[in-house]
């Protein structure tokens, strides 16, 4: 490099930046590593055998986690990103390495997560030639992705990889996939150091704040009896925990949260009243058509949080605290927008708020959990039947490591179960999918949940429906020996499908009675160590095993297997008609 | 509130794979494009989409903001047909005979203020410029004669109250834009919502 430099004609005027040639694959190799990437999750094809050939001399600075599966890969990618607030990387071939990315990038992009993803592409001159394993990948995840690009020389590269970072991580942070051009991979230019992205003129990552709107939402503030504040993953993906909290505590106002809000205030904080939507808890559901002003804060009002639309808080003044301008008015129509990045729009507000607190209303909220205590909780977490619960697994698991874990659920009754009963002392604790609902999603997620937080225990929670769409990823599992804890609560049904067919199909159960393997033979075949229970005398024992145990760990429980998840919102219905049983 | 025809500008970078990335977020809410014209603008390297829907207020925001949320996408304007300039051009194919022999024919034309493009022996296309329901109201009237092909433009339109993007671009290239570059315009309007 040095060399080159003294190499370069002294007398030019303008002097060319120092430029080192190399191969677009070593290019792509080198823009990871100056991003700060670390560890990326792939699966090698013939399109991008020469980015996996660089790879082969980039072994000190990244970590390649071979998958079984790139859908593993893109979900793993997608752990490592919420366990880590990092961006995720994956890499796939062209064709169906590519395709299978599609409901990994649906999810990230539904739930802002920040990944990269490349993938190899056929010979430029072969496009549109219907060319071996070519598909039109661009096409096909523009539905999907925050923004995509495909790369057909290697000039290119640097610069599409700046650009795919910074829009990944910056703003409302989402997926983006980079499409490479075999020839790319393999031509040499002379590419010039790498420079980071942090400007593209069209692109606006925050909206600029405005204060008038600010005070207005202070004032509104100021003047409610019954306020009540809703936060989602916003307050997350901002880092605005530590401002939420200062907010949270000088308002006084009870806070209810949003499954990917989780935990960015404490589970166990006495201002934290619990979980929204149709199986959150009774009182956040009933006291949202009550209160008098709601504050959103990082959340989009889902379906799943507010029932129907057309019932749901009516009666309130909505305040809605967003980085993204097409959330506001999207579902809920608001009376004061407040634009921005939460982590500036937060302590903003919190300056203008009275200092309060709010007993009777807080009271209300108390009330409500004790019904739900008495209807549903105590039951659930301590059963009187001799069957086990999945509410008690949880309660289990949570007294055994004391709300320190990451939890990563999959999708269904049991990820109902780990998101209304898992303690989450802290933030990033819950890696789930919220709004695409993707099976399968756990057990990658949760082998990159571990890389993006290897300090602490990684438990995937997971259905027996779920974990046998991506039960291949045990094989990453014993190559990598990354320890992830495998709980599979088994109710030997497809839960949430039966329980709607039980309750809103006359128990006409269709196709939900599922058949699984032996897990624990499945396990070992894998050389992961593994058992299974099925009583309560030994579900303590074995999880504090799992949980001692050094690496991975599958735990079978054998739960209850007509369960119900209460209380629900039934589809159509208002929050307020939330059903206790 | 009332559906109606909007008239949506979208200013953007000149880059592959937009149009399709625009164009999703219609079909995806089973919404269709009545007319879609993609140019250049006033500004080099900036592209203009005029684009026209039917659809209510409320819906077409919402559509403005998440055309404006993708990334090569600088600034999305919608107006009423009332809020802007625009026009759409007409091409009619006739035989010449016709009109060589039938002076309603040509009377017709003339009062539709056509102009031939070309003239040969077997045919004859004419041209007309205007709105929708003037050259769809030239179509009717040369049905009986013949009328052997006709197509129409896409609607190109200018902002009334538009003063250019030019200013505007110089904004979005300092790193820190001033108020009028966000999307506070939607905003602006939202005055008489709140009163303490």
């Amino acid at each position: 490099m040095s060399t080159q430099t003294l190499a370069q004609p002294a007398a030019s005027p303008a002097a060319a930046p120092a430029t080192t040639p190399m191969t677009g694959a070593v290019a792509t190799l080198q823009a990871l590593v100056a991003e700060g990437v670390d560890t990326i999750f792939g699966y090698p094809g013939g399109a991008i055998i020469p980015i996996y050939d660089a790879l082969y001399d980039f072994a000190d600075s990244l970590n390649h986690v071979l998958v079984r599966h790139e859908q593993g890969g893109i979900h793993a990618a997608q752990g490592y990103a919420r366990s880590s607030g990092r961006v995720g990387v994956a890499l796939a071939t062209s064709g169906p390495g590519a395709t299978n990315l599609v409901t990994g990038l649906a999810d990230a992009m539904i739930d802002s997560t920040p990944l990269v993803c490349i993938t190899g592409q056929v010979f430029a001159h072969l496009l549109g030639t219907d060319a071996f394993q070519e598909t039109d990948i661009i096409n096909i995840t523009t539905p999907v992705t925050k923004w995509n690009y495909q790369v057909t020389r290697a000039e290119e590269i640097p610069e599409a990889l700046a650009k795919a970072f910074y829009i990944a991580r910056s703003g409302r942070p989402g997926p983006v996939l980079v499409d490479i051009t075999k020839n790319a991979q393999m031509q040499t230019f002379d590419a010039p150091a790498y420079e980071p992205c942090t400007h593209i003129r069209s692109y606006r990552p925050a909206p600029v704040v405005r204060k008038e709107y600010i005070e207005q939402a202070a004032a509104l503030i100021n003047s409610a009896k019954r306020p009540f504040i809703l936060w989602g993953q916003g307050v997350v993906l901002g880092q605005a925990e530590q401002e939420f909290k200062e907010f949270v505590e000088k308002s006084g106002i009870p806070a209810a949260w949003t499954i990917l809000g989780v935990g960015a205030l404490a589970t166990d904080h006495p201002l934290n009243v619990g979980m929204l939507g149709m199986h959150g808890n009774y009182g956040p559901n009933v006291l949202t058509n009550e209160c008098d002003v709601l504050i959103a804060i990082g959340m989009r009002f889902d379906d799943r949080v507010t029932g129907r639309l057309d019932k749901y808080a009516k009666q309130a003044q909505v305040i809605h605290l967003d980085i993204d301008p097409t959330e506001i008015d999207k579902n809920v129509k608001t009376t004061v927008p407040v634009w921005g990045d939460c982590k500036e729009t937060l302590p903003l507000l919190t300056a203008l708020v009275e200092r309060r607190e709010h007993p009777e209303w807080l009271a209300r909220f108390n009330d409500y959990n004790a019904q739900e205590v008495d209807a549903v909780i105590r039951e659930e977490l301590f059963p009187t039947s001799e069957e086990l619960t999945m509410g008690e697994v949880m309660q289990q698991l949570n007294e055994i490591t004391g709300g320190e874990a990451v939890i990563v659920s999959d999708v269904g009754q049991h990820q109902m179960i780990a998101c209304r009963y898992a303690r989450q002392n802290q933030s990033r604790s819950h890696v789930t999918s919220g709004g695409l609902g993707t099976m399968g999603f756990a057990l990658p997620a949760a082998i990159g949940a571990k890389f993006g937080a290897p300090h602490r225990p990684v438990v995937a929670v997971i259905g027996d429906g779920g974990v046998q769409m991506t039960i291949q990823e045990l094989g990453t599992i014993m190559q990598t020996g990354v320890d992830v804890k495998i709980l599979i609560l088994n109710n030997e049904f497809l839960g949430m499908v039966r329980q709607w067919q039980e309750l809103f199909h006359q128990r006409r159960y269709s196709f939900v009675d599922i058949q699984s393997p032996d897990y624990v033979a499945v396990a070992a075949g894998y050389r992961i160590a593994g058992q299974r229970v099925a009583t309560r005398a030994d579900l303590r024992p074995a999880l504090e095993k799992m949980l001692a145990h050094p690496g991975s760990f599958l735990l079978e429980v054998m739960v209850t297997k007509e369960n119900n998840i209460f209380p629900m919102v039934p589809q159509g219905c208002s929050v307020a008609e939330i059903r206790l049983r | 509130m009332e559906r109606q025809e909007y008239n949506i500008t979208a200013y953007t970078e000149n880059q592959v794979g937009l149009l399709n990335r625009i164009a999703i977020i219609f079909s995806r809410r089973k919404i269709n494009i009545e007319s879609l014209n993609v140019s250049p603008s006033e500004i080099e390297g900036i592209h203009r989409f005029n684009i026209v829907i039917v659809e209510t207020e409320e819906v077409v925001e919402k559509l403005a903001k998440q055309i404006e949320k993708q990334v090569e996408v600088l600034k999305v304007y919608y107006n009423t047909n009332a809020d802007v300039i625009w026009q759409e051009m007409a091409l009619y194919k006739v035989p010449t005979d016709v009109i060589a022999e039938k002076v309603l024919v040509e009377r017709l034309l003339r009062e539709n203020g056509a102009r031939a493009v070309v003239i040969r022996k077997d045919y004859t296309v004419f041209e007309t410029t205007g709105h929708r329901e003037e050259t769809d109201s030239l179509i009717k009237a040369l049905q009986p004669y013949g009328l052997i092909e006709f197509v129409r433009s896409a609607r190109i339109a200018i902002i009334k109250a538009s003063e250019g993007f030019h200013r505007k671009l110089q904004e979005f290239e300092r790193r820190e834009p001033g108020e009028d570059v966000a999307e506070n315009e939607f905003l602006n309007d939202r005055e008489q919502v709140f009163t303490m």
